[in-house]
């Protein structure tokens, strides 16, 4: 394994913005925030490609650009074959000494439409066939970009347009998709969740998985004000809850070795600061159907479901 | 100047086999294909190239042909020479990509096995498949057997990449009749054609900081690429495809020119190939392998006295028109077949285009439709004599009694 990279906030603040100032992102997105982390962590030239959504739409407008680095948008679906035609160019330029520089990562961004749903293909095709990128799934749990209807990273009992809080069904019916163990399962040497709360943890992890050889997944969860329905200041505010109630519990995979992160290790070593998950639905709208009477034993489900899969983490971290 | 005709080895090649040669010897950065019959021999046929070590391609056998072409037009972006293969519903799945890839002006080759679609599925040849695509932005090629395959494909690079277009283009060849038919096939040495091809020369575009940069995905000059463009600048840029399509006859014809020089080989002028129609009074209308059966039954009738000729369109996209009312102004009766049909149209699509071609042409020709082929239905000679007696029976007339018809099927 390689040595790890120190950093101090000095060096990141010294680091260019890669993607610029003036992009038309909303208040508050968690996305945006997102992306500048990740994008702190650059170790040399990159060439970035991005699936449909939100962040495509809102860093481009021809003839404007946010990117000040060479970027590429084709489709919605095939962001990660996008990551491979590059990486192949790149790969062929290098043999016939046409490449300028030593070596160009590769990251490939998607949302969780791009990336549970329509992408699933070209991404577990691109992993099996071993790319040398970097996957960055920002998870703002809906198609956000179309108007917020629910997609395969919605979690359990959330209102969206396609699983309205109706007087029958109160929002929606599945689970969420455990899309960073599909990707644990592809066998890849670098999978890992972050979120933008524990910036240091996800610059780290991004440069981890910008380091190894072969594909490397970063699911990154990435609140929406506007889809999850809270006040505009409150992004990193729940992207913490999301770690504190375990939620979202921040791991990493590093070839197929499981290990808990500091933030949610901290919990595991001492359950009692394990938070109820109400005090993170309970500051969102997608939730609040959830709070009345005769629909609050989906917030027992919703618990239920977050304690089986904490549990089956821990295991797998060697902490239970 | 003229060039010496090139020293030319023959070899047994299926239209399938020409490609993979031709592709071999192009110099090929990347490859992205995935496979479908009749194409499969085009990739296994390269997948031994490259695991025999007789290429530097980056070969990515993909998941699906929507990332296979998704995979070519992201390294044509960044810079290099790409290629891939399908047909029928492996086109089709591309469909959405193949849109992206015109308007990415990403230079993209692509050979097509006309295939029929589904359902009912079926691998034999029509051109349903690749019919369907003729408004995706692509320059479009037709070839009538397995030399041409080879030659066009090698053509095919030079079109795409030339700086004044900067078009995908894709080489149709039918399926089994030329993708699995053993031919001789004159193949050019190596060097000759990596001269011919060159290396892929990148344009200067001017990025979003007003700078002229390399148009491609460089760390030393960004650019956007794919961007959101709205209803501000959104017809420009498909205005901008349209020009280069335009400038595209030019440049076909220029670039089989030239490697006619160096072949000896010629294929009409490179848009159309006319058969015998100088003095024709009677002709046909064809793309891809028909035109040799078709050819045959020409010289048939010439031997009785007929007028008859025949006229292979070879280019579809941009379409000649001007070639095909020049060479068809003395023509007085045409039948138009199709292999393929557009569901309640009134006919077939090529009949659509030479009709409204000849709509302003001085002779008024009468024009009849036959569609024909559809899932690989025979086309034997004696069902293209019928086509031929019908355009006598038009000839005296000068009536054409009904202008759509299916031939060669039950009904």
């Amino acid at each position: 394994m390689m040595s790890e990279w120190k950093f101090t906030i000095k060096d990141l603040a010294e680091k260019p913005e890669l993607l610029m100032a003036g992009h038309r992102a909303c208040a508050g997105c968690g996305p945006a925030v997102v992306y500048r982390q990740i994008l702190k962590a650059a170790r040399g030239p990159i060439i970035a490609t991005n699936a449909t959504g939100c962040m495509e739409v809102v860093s481009t407008i021809y003839p404007y650009t946010a990117w000040s680095i060479p970027w590429i948008h084709t489709a919605f679906e095939n962001v990660a074959a996008n990551a491979a035609g590059i990486e192949a160019a790149l790969k062929v330029m290098k043999k016939k000494g046409k490449l300028k520089h030593d070596h160009v990562d590769v990251i490939a961004f998607a949302g969780d439409g791009g990336t549970y749903d329509i992408g699933l293909q070209a991404l577990s095709g691109a992993a099996e066939r071993g790319h040398d990128f970097l996957y960055v799934l920002y998870d703002n749990e809906a198609y956000m970009n179309t108007g917020i209807q629910r997609s395969g990273g919605t979690p359990h009992g959330a209102w969206t347009t396609t699983s309205p809080a109706g007087r029958v069904i109160p929002g929606k019916l599945r689970y969420k998709k455990p899309i960073t163990e599909i990707m644990v399962a592809h066998d890849i040497p670098y999978v890992a969740t972050a979120s933008p709360s524990h910036w240091k943890d996800l610059i780290k992890k991004t440069r981890k998985g910008l380091e190894v050889e072969g594909t490397a997944f970063l699911h990154v969860l990435a609140p929406c004000p506007r889809g999850w329905r809270y006040d505009t200041s409150k992004t990193i505010e729940l992207a913490h809850l999301a770690v504190q109630t375990c939620v979202f519990p921040l791991w990493e995979v590093v070839d197929g070795e499981y290990a808990l992160s500091a933030p949610s290790k901290v919990i595991a070593l001492r359950p009692e600061r394990k938070k109820p998950i109400r005090e993170y639905l309970k500051g969102q709208g997608r939730f609040r159907h959830l709070f009345k009477p005769e629909f609050e034993s989906v917030i027992d489900d919703l618990q239920n479901i977050v304690d089986k899969r904490w549990r089956r983490l821990l295991k797998k971290c060697g902490m239970d | 100047m003229k060039m010496a005709i090139a020293k030319q080895e023959v070899r047994a090649l299926s239209g399938d086999e020409a490609v993979a040669y031709a592709v071999k010897q192009s110099d090929v950065d990347v490859v992205a294909a995935y496979p479908i019959t009749p194409q499969t021999i085009i990739v296994e046929r390269f997948s031994e190239y490259v695991h025999n070590g007789e290429v530097d391609t980056e070969f990515i056998c993909v998941e699906s042909e929507h990332s296979a072409l998704t995979a070519c037009l992201a390294a044509s972006a960044t810079g290099v020479r790409t290629f891939t293969a399908s047909g029928s519903a492996g086109l089709a799945l591309m469909h959405e990509i193949l849109y992206v890839t015109s308007g990415c002006r990403a230079p993209v080759v692509m050979a097509i096995v006309n295939r029929a679609l589904s359902a009912p599925i079926n691998i034999h040849c029509d051109h349903a498949d690749s019919m369907v695509e003729r408004d995706a932005g692509w320059i479009q090629i037709y070839v009538e057997n397995s030399q041409e395959t080879y030659d066009s494909v090698i053509q095919a690079f030079r079109i795409a990449e030339d700086p004044d277009i900067l078009l995908p283009t894709m080489v149709m060849l039918d399926a089994f009749v030329i993708s699995h038919t053993l031919e001789s096939v004159k193949v050019l040495p190596d060097d000759i054609v990596r001269k011919f091809v060159g290396t892929r020369q990148i344009p200067l575009v001017k990025n979003h900081e007003g700078k002229l940069v390399p148009f491609k995905l460089d760390p030393e000059n960004p650019v956007t690429m794919g961007p959101l463009d709205l209803y501000d600048y959104y017809f420009e840029h498909k205005r901008q495809q349209e020009d280069a399509m335009q400038r595209a006859s030019q440049k076909i014809k220029q670039i089989h020119d030239e490697y006619g020089e160096i072949t000896g080989r010629r294929y009409g002028n490179g848009l159309i190939n006319p058969y015998r129609l100088e003095d024709a009074e009677i002709a046909a209308i064809c793309l891809g392998s028909t035109a040799g059966t078709a050819k045959t039954v020409v010289d048939q009738l010439r031997a009785k006295g007929v007028k008859a000729g025949l006229l292979r369109l070879r280019a579809y996209r941009p379409f000649p028109a001007q070639d095909v009312t020049k060479v068809l102004e003395n023509v007085k009766a045409i039948a138009v077949m199709d292999r393929s049909h557009s569901f309640g149209a009134y006919g077939g699509p090529v009949f659509h285009e030479v009709r409204h071609t000849l709509y302003d042409a001085a002779t008024h020709p009468q024009i009849v439709n036959y569609v024909y082929g559809l899932g690989g239905r025979d086309m034997p000679q004696t069902l293209i004599h019928e086509i031929y007696k019908e355009l006598q029976k038009i000839l005296e007339t000068k009536r054409v009694k009904k202008p759509v018809r299916f031939i060669g099927v039950r009904e």
